[in-house]
């Protein structure tokens, strides 16, 4: 299915510098939000809201992050993440995070999500039905 | 890259407590602290530490208002980089608890900022007073890859 950008720019109020975009789509029962941009306690607060809404929407079983984009993530991030991770669990789903650059990883790991959810180094971008 | 004379500076910025001024407070800090030769990881925990503890200042200290400033100083000498962070908000009763990992006053929060500025920085301070505010002053040391330090 082609990609379908649903959302504005989440943007801060220096256009374009700070700036985290999300895009949705979904591929079966799975809902892939692809991130880019830096992840901190001012994109996180719009994050959120956009990934409930399109969990509300879309209601997939499997909600796959696609971190490659990401260039800084903070505990605020970090707590976005986990607040859906919780949601889907108690759903029956379950999240994936796909490739993290390091200094993102790192920070999944000091803070143990690396042990709650999927991380997919290399990202099955490709293969998106290997996951599922 | 050969021994650098590292030249003492200081900076200070002071702002609103808006959710975007997180990100202009990383950027300057980090700016100002790659004025010497640090590594790109050095940089990304700078980056880290400072985002926790702005974001902890408007969150906390001004229940994510913006009805407060906070103030940012870097200051460097040969030994390292001094971060400090001010906010005249709401204070922290409890600073040792505070300061735990995975404690958190909001159940939605990790409660990892701490954790974070710890891990990432050579030396953390804190001090605060219920409704007269809080500083956090942190210490970064210089080593990187430079030869002779
Ligand atoms: N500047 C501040 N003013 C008032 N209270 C603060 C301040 N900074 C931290 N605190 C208190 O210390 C607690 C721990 O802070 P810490 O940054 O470790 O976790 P958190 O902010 O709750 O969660 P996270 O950083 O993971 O989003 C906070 O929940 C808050 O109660
Ligand atoms: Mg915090």
């Amino acid at each position: 299915m082609a990609e379908r950008r649903i959302n504005n720019p989440l943007r801060n109020n220096i256009e374009g510098v700070f700036l985290l975009q999300v895009f949705f789509s979904m591929e079966g029962k799975e809902l892939w939000a692809r991130l880019k941009g830096e992840l901190d306690m001012h994109s996180a607060d719009e994050l959120r809201r956009e990934l409930e809404a399109s969990l509300d929407h879309a209601r997939p079983e499997v909600l796959l992050l696609d971190m490659e984009g990401v260039s800084f993530i903070d505990s605020s991030g970090l707590g976005v993440i986990l607040g859906r991770y919780r949601r889907l669990k108690k759903q029956g789903g379950r999240m994936v995070i796909c490739r993290p650059k390091p200094q993102v990883l790192r920070l999944l790991q000091l803070s143990g999500l690396d042990k709650i959810m999927t991380i997919e180094a290399n990202g099955p971008q490709n293969n998106p039905g290997g996951i599922g | 890259m050969a021994d650098q004379v590292i030249r003492e500076n200081s900076m200070t910025l002071e702002f609103l407590s808006l959710p975007e001024n997180v990100g202009l407070a990383r950027v300057a800090v980090a700016t100002f602290a790659a004025q010497v030769d640090i590594t790109l990881n050095e940089m990304e925990e700078i980056k880290v530490a400072v985002s926790e503890a702005v974001s902890n200042a408007i969150i906390h200290g001004y229940d994510g208002e913006p009805r407060g400033k906070v103030r940012v100083t870097a200051e460097r000498d040969s030994s390292g980089l001094t971060i400090t962070v001010t906010d005249w908000g709401r204070g922290i009763a409890d600073i040792a608890q505070a300061m735990q990992p995975a404690f958190s006053t909001d159940q939605e929060r990790m409660g990892l900022g701490f954790a974070f500025m710890q891990s990432f920085m050579d030396g953390l301070e804190v001090t605060s007073e219920p409704d007269q505010g809080t500083q956090v002053r942190m210490f970064k040391k210089y080593k990187g890859e430079r030869p002779g330090n």
